[in-house]
Parts: structure tokens; C-alpha cells; sequence
């Protein structure tokens, strides 16, 4: 086997929006320090916004004097039903428009009102922007500023330190071109992985079930690198169900915000404006301004469950200027070309029709309206003593940081969030590699050379069992990868509160849940892989099984439901503040193999 | 719309297999051809399609949910920063174009500036490159304050 070995001092797994950030960011500040990019695909358009953006979604105008810090944290709070990590989002948003300047400075084109010279807001939060090439911009800063970029890299495993085992050490993987063993030794360890697509049975089906809202190669390596090692994580119980137009999953956000759209039931009524069942539901939260996303989504779902469907964006009723218009298919156009097909292929035309809309299957992210990912140490200037053990954003394994979908606590980071969330983890860990600069890199030689084994196991089951069978993809003696990942997707879509229940589970459901992922598991041993390409997707089967674990677990460790329209525990259908405004943290034991949780305070910064 | 490749345009220059994110665009070494190996797994993010030079691959809607006929092009062009979209209705009489700058500045034109040395107390603080004080925040006036603890957010407003 060939090995290629890797020393830097810093390490970022995944170069999206956030490793990104990381990289520019650690470069500044450690200027001589050697800064590795491990990137699994390419790195000029990788991560969920490889195809673009047409907004920047969190841009706070705290100079223009359009926001504050603390306007944005409520927010955040608000929408996430209070568990957020006020300081995170504090954090988040006082670096973020800087970070989006920097952008614009490298040539990242933003929409200007011509008038006052500021972004066009798309909405309170949200600028407009000619995002088609927003990650190969980003990108080449990081190329430029990393000391190399390892594109290809498929990351399986994190490494510990080979005398104290909560200690990061560097990562281990495979080569998807040549087939290398890829061994990292690093000081430190930035995870800025993507969160997890396809761990429920996406809406889409046959050819077009890579049709997912978030990108298909999102495979929850920000989970199922960073929990084996022992690493606390946070809110892994709540999932995304963002509102997409219909089977294009074309966005909506700048037809409601910027376009001034709005959607009815079949019957034309504009259901939002009913918020009786809902107080009885949620009390005080149904009255928060703006109405969180997932009782937006509860409402929208409710009319659908009563026969009240098809839920219609009145876009024929706001396209009245080329202006607009205009808009309204560049946002297509920038990010979900599907979407601008798929009307085309079904001779729709927005400006006289309206289209439909509807609930997707659940995400596992931390960057969007949700904020799952690892705990992390807060700012030290403003985090709770509680929240605070180390540099910002370390998590609770010395030398691992986590930006992005990796990093649990903040909500609606999205991309620049995101970017300045990597930023303030590349300087951590430059801090943290200063703090400490004789400590060698040292993962155990045993446990490479164990994993470097394990790595390439599905290539030799493959082979040993092609003999047994004449031809086609049917063997008693092997599973493909995709066969794998769809036997996980019925699980969690059947038990953990999939579209198919109408998101709702419950323990009972769960725990059956659990005993079929435990199976699941077990045939890991049985993965086949035939080539680099199916041992990538069979990695990447792994990481969203560690996804799926710990978000039934924690489902079924919240005895409530805090976000009713992102799922439902019917047997405890109603929100709990008494026993539950609370973070569930879990850690999986890399020794014991077994799973803790642990409640902890969620502490206001006061505002 | 998963992708396809024409033949005879595909000069097997192995760009798309380069760039694609989702890792199912390969050359079968028998033709010499790319081809697309796992369409369910195509995000139809358009990044092979926008970066062929040979303009051999498009894409044909998912057959799932698409009808046939219809047609989306695009021309992504580097040096003058901007792209157009040329779509075709499946009625093949209803066109729509449009093109967007996508870069107001020359490819490889950021620079990375000097940070300072390990050092430096710089080092120490919360700002981050390029920032000034004032981004700390109304929270930490004349330096950083630890904010009251208080159990438990307040509700929304």
C-alpha cells in the first residue's frame, strides 16, 4: 500500500465556506505555521455552495446602523425556540460583516442600492448578491493562503495523540484518485465538514434522488469525524426541514423577502395569519417576531395533514417589472438550476402562475436555522464561565476545533456566518498551536496502522466475494454502499420522524430505530466496494450512520417537542420549558463504546 | 437533470472529473469519453458543465419529475466575468435569457496580507484580521467584561 504522510500545524478537514475562513484566517496569524486544506472533492467548488449563492443570508449592517449584534442573537434565539448559544451567535455576528467586506473586496459581487450606496437587502438579515462564483472566490484565497491543498482527500478518521487519548493528533484517510493511505499528523484540527444529507429518505425519488435541498456530498462528515472521538455535541436532536418549491427545491426566501410573495392553502387563504391552535401549542412563542421557522413550517404542514394542499407561492401575483422577474430566475439560476428547469421542462411560467411549495425531508446541519454540531468553547470576552474551557471554538478534545456545520450552539451562521466562523477558528488555533509549541503530533503507530487496514476492508470484501456471484450488484457476502445508505434512509424516515410519518416519532419508534441502525452497524464488516469511487461512498455511509445515532438518541432523550414543524414527539407533544430549556449534550465513549447525556443551563448573555 | 456527455464534442481533457464535487464524473479508459457514473447522486450543480471547454456536457431533467424538450445552456467566461443562461420551454417557442457578472475583479487577483509575528500581543485578542476595536462590541467598552449570567434565555419577544 502506498502511504503519503502529511506534518503541518494546522489542519482543516473540508474546504467549504468555513475551512475556508479557517485557512485565510490561521495564515494571518500564523504566518509561518505549516496550514493543510484536506478537501474531499475540489476545492474551487466544494461544500453546499459549490453550484453558488444569490444572497449572503447573514449580513447584520451594524455601521449602516441597519442592526445590532444583539438585535441578531435575539433573532437567532427566537427562531430556535431560545436554545441558542448567545455567545456563538454574538461571536458570529460581529465578525460576519467584515468578513462579507473582505468578499466583496476580492470580488464577490454584491447588489448595491444605487440611492444609498448600501447592500439591497433581500430581507432584514439577507443581501443580495451575483453569487454564481462565490465559492471559487473564497477559494482562491484559500489556496493562496494554505500552505497546501489536498484535494481528493477522503478524511475517515480523526487521530489521538498517542499518550493522552483526549487529545487530537491529526486524521487519517484514503486518497479517491490513486489510492493512497492518507496519514495527517497535525497539532491542531480544524472540522469544518459538511452536515448530512440523505440520513432521512429524501422526498425525491429514482434518477432524481441526488435532488436533495442541501448538496449530496454533504455525507455529515462534521459528525461522524468529531463523535468517535469523544467529543461532546449539542442539539443533535433538531433537524431542518426548510420550505422549498416543489420537487426543484428551488429556494424561497427572495420571493417572500425581496419579491413580496406569500402563499395560501387551495382554498386562497393566507394560513399564517391563523395563530389561535398554535398559542394553545406553544404558548408565547408562537408570538415571536418573526415567527420561527418551524412554526412556519407547523402551520404550513397542518394544512396540508387537513386536506387544505396545495400550498401555492403567488409568484404571478409579485412578478410585475423585468426588475423583478429578472430577480426571481437568477435566484434559480445562482443556485438551484434544477428549479429554472424544471419549470421550463413543464411550460410554467411564474409571472401569470402560481407555483407550489412544501416541506422537505429533514437536514442535519449547524449553519442553517438549526444548530447542530460539537460544544464548543466560547469567546473569551463574552462566553459564561460554563461555556469556556478553552480557545473559541475548541471543542471539548484538546486541539479539535469546529467551525460551520461542525460547530453546535449558533444558528443561522449559513455561508458568511459560516466564513467568520472559520476565521475565529483559524486564529483559536493558532493560539492554541502557540500556547503549545513543543508538543509533537504523535497519533499511535498502532492505531494507523489498524486503520490503514480497516480503510480499505470494503475493497477486499468486494473482491472476495465477486467470484460468488455470476454478475449484477445482488451478493449474500457483501453490501454495496447504496444499498447501505438506503436501508439507513428508511430507518430514520420510518421511525425518527421522517416526511413519510409526517415528521412525527416517538420512543417507541425510536428505540426500533435504534435496534435496525444497531444491524446496520454490524454489517459495516460486510461493505463492498468495488472501486475508489464506491469506498469514497461507503466512508461517507459510515459518517451519516454516526449522524443518524446520535440524532435518535438525542430525539429520544428530549422528553418534548421544542420544534413542533421540524418533528414531532407525540408522546410528549408539547413544548416543556420547566424541564427542558435546556442544551442535551451527549458523548459517545471511544473506549466503552457507549453513550451520556447531560443537560446543561442556557445562559442569556443578558440582552 | 442528471448530466450527459456528447461524443462528439468530449475531448477527454478529464476537467469534469477534476471538478466534480459530488465525484461521479469519470472517464470510462475503453472510449475515452466522460460519462456521468452515478446520475442519482448528481446534485445538477452545472460545475463540469460550466467548466468544459469543449461545451460536451449538458443536462437532461431528471426524468422523475421532468417532462421532456425543454433545454438550459450556459457560457461561464473568466475573463469578462460573466455568464449567460439561454433556457428553452418544453413548448420549444418560449425562450428566456439572462446574464449575470459573477467577478468584479481578475481571476487570481487576492492578495493575502502579512500577518504579524507569533508574538505579537495582537495575538491574544478577539478581533480578527483587518478588524478595529470597534467590533468588539458595546458589550466590551474600554475592554473585554464578562456579560451577567442569568438563568435561562428570556422568551422571545
Amino acid at each position: 500500500m502506498n502511504v503519503k504522510n502529511f506534518d503541518s500545524d494546522i489542519l482543516v478537514i473540508g474546504g467549504g465556506m468555513a475551512g475556508c475562513g479557517a485557512a485565510y484566517e490561521a495564515r494571518y496569524w500564523g504566518k509561518n505555521l505549516k496550514i493543510i486544506i484536506a478537501e474531499k472533492g475540489s476545492i474551487d467548488r466544494s461544500g453546499a455552495v459549490a453550484q453558488g449563492l444569490s444572497a449572503i443570508n447573514t449580513y447584520i449592517g451594524s455601521r449602516e446602523g441597519e442592526n445590532t449584534v444583539e438585535d441578531f442573537v435575539k433573532y437567532a434565539r427566537g427562531d430556535m425556540m431560545g436554545l441558542v448559544r448567545e455567545d456563538l451567535d454574538y461571536d458570529v455576528a460581529r465578525h460576519v460583516d467584515p468578513s462579507v467586506r473582505l468578499m466583496e473586496e476580492w470580488g464577490l459581487p454584491i447588489v448595491k442600492d444605487k440611492k444609498t450606496g448600501r447592500y439591497t437587502r433581500e430581507g432584514r438579515w439577507q443581501i443580495l448578491i451575483n453569487g454564481e462564483s462565490y465559492k471559487p472566490i473564497v477559494a482562491e484565497a484559500a489556496k493562496k493562503a494554505a500552505s497546501e491543498v489536498v484535494n481528493r482527500a477522503v478524511i475517515t478518521h480523526l487521530l489521538m495523540d498517542r499518550q493522552d487519548p483526549n487529545r487530537i493528533a491529526g486524521a487519517i484517510g484514503f486518497d479517491g484518485r490513486d489510492g493512497s493511505l492518507l496519514v495527517f499528523r497535525s497539532k491542531a484540527v480544524i472540522v469544518s465538514a459538511g452536515g448530512a444529507t440523505h440520513v432521512f429518505r429524501p422526498k425525491s425519488v429514482g434518477e432524481g434522488w441526488g435532488r436533495t435541498w442541501y448538496s449530496p456530498w454533504s455525507s455529515g462528515s462534521a459528525y461522524g469525524l468529531v463523535i468517535p472521538t469523544g467529543a461532546k455535541m449539542v442539539q443533535m436532536e433538531v433537524r431542518l426541514i426548510p420550505t422549498r418549491f416543489k420537487d426543484g427545491y428551488g429556494p424561497v426566501g427572495t420571493w417572500f423577502l425581496y419579491l413580496k410573495s406569500y402563499a395560501t392553502n387551495r382554498l386562497g387563504q393566507r394560513y399564517e395569519d391563523n395563530r389561535e391552535k398554535l398559542r394553545a401549542l406553544v404558548g408565547d412563542y408562537a408570538d415571536a417576531k418573526p415567527m420561527p421557522t418551524c412554526l412556519r413550517n407547523h402551520l404550513m404542514m397542518e394544512e396540508i395533514r387537513e386536506g387544505r394542499g396545495p400550498i401555492l407561492m403567488h409568484t404571478e401575483k409579485v412578478l410585475d417589472t423585468p426588475d423583478k422577474v429578472e430577480a426571481g430566475w437568477e435566484d434559480f439560476l445562482d443556485m438551484t438550476v434544477s428549479q429554472a428547469m424544471l419549470w421550463a421542462s413543464q411550460n410554467h411560467e411564474p409571472s401569470t402562475h402560481p407555483s407550489e411549495i412544501t416541506p422537505t425531508e429533514p437536514y442535519i446541519m449547524g449553519s442553517h436555522a438549526v444548530n447542530a454540531g460539537a460544544w464548543v468553547s466560547g469567546p473569551e470576552d463574552i462566553a459564561p464561565k460554563a461555556y469556556r474551557w478553552g480557545f473559541n471554538r475548541m471543542t471539548t478534545v484538546t486541539g479539535l476545533f469546529a467551525a460551520g456545520d461542525a460547530a453546535g450552539g449558533a444558528a443561522h451562521k449559513f455561508s458568511s456566518g459560516s466564513f467568520a466562523e472559520g476565521r475565529i477558528a483559524g486564529k483559536s488555533a493558532v493560539r492554541f498551536v502557540r500556547s503549545d509549541p513543543d508538543h509533537p503530533a504523535e497519533p499511535d503507530p498502532a492505531v494507523i496502522e489498524k486503520l490503514g487496514e480497516e480503510i480499505f476492508q470494503p475493497l477486499q470484501n468486494y473482491n472476495l466475494g465477486r467470484p460468488y456471484i455470476t454478475q449484477g450488484t445482488v451478493s449474500p457476502l457483501y453490501l454495496y454502499p447504496s444499498q447501505g445508505l438506503k436501508r439507513l434512509e428508511k430507518v430514520m424516515d420510518d421511525y425518527a420522524g421522517g416526511a413519510t410519518t409526517f415528521y412525527a416519532t416517538n420512543a417507541t419508534m425510536l428505540e426500533r430505530g435504534l435496534q435496525l441502525l444497531t444491524m446496520l452497524k454490524e454489517d459495516f464488516d460486510l461493505l463492498g466496494a468495488e472501486d475508489l469511487h464506491q469506498l469514497t461512498r461507503a466512508w461517507e455511509l459510515v459518517h451519516r450512520v454516526w449522524t443518524a445515532e446520535a440524532v435518535l438518541r438525542h430525539t429520544l432523550a428530549r422528553e418534548e417537542t421544542r420544534w413542533p414543524g421540524y418533528y414531532y414527539r407525540s408522546d410528549f407533544p408539547k413544548i416543556d420549558d420547566a424541564k427542558w430549556k435546556v442544551f442535551l449534550l451527549s458523548r459517545y465513549d471511544p473506549v466503552a463504546k457507549t453513550w451520556s447525556f447531560e443537560k446543561e443551563k442556557v445562559l442569556s448573555l443578558g440582552s | 437533470m442528471p448530466t450527459y456527455v456528447n461524443p462528439k464534442l468530449c475531448k477527454n481533457n478529464g476537467k469534469c472529473m477534476e471538478v466534480c464535487p459530488s465525484d461521479i464524473m469519470f472517464i470510462n479508459k475503453v472510449t475515452n469519453f466522460s460519462y456521468n457514473l452515478e446520475p442519482d447522486m448528481c446534485w445538477e450543480c452545472f460545475s463540469c458543465v460550466k467548466v468544459c471547454p469543449e461545451h460536451a456536457i449538458s443536462m437532461r431533467p431528471y426524468a422523475d419529475i421532468s417532462p421532456l424538450l425543454s433545454e438550459i445552456s450556459v457560457v461561464r467566461d473568466e475573463k469578462t466575468n460573466r455568464i449567460k443562461w439561454e433556457i428553452k420551454y418544453r413548448d420549444q417557442k418560449t425562450t428566456k435569457s439572462f446574464e449575470f457578472v459573477f467577478r468584479t475583479t481578475p481571476w487570481d487577483s487576492i492578495r493575502i496580507p502579512q500577518g504579524p509575528d507569533l508574538s505579537d500581543p495582537s495575538l491574544t485578542s478577539e478581533l480578527l484580521s483587518g478588524e478595529g476595536e470597534e467590533v468588539l462590541g458595546a458589550r466590551a467598552p474600554g475592554g473585554p467584561t464578562h456579560p451577567v449570567e442569568t438563568q435561562g434565555a428570556k422568551r422571545p419577544a
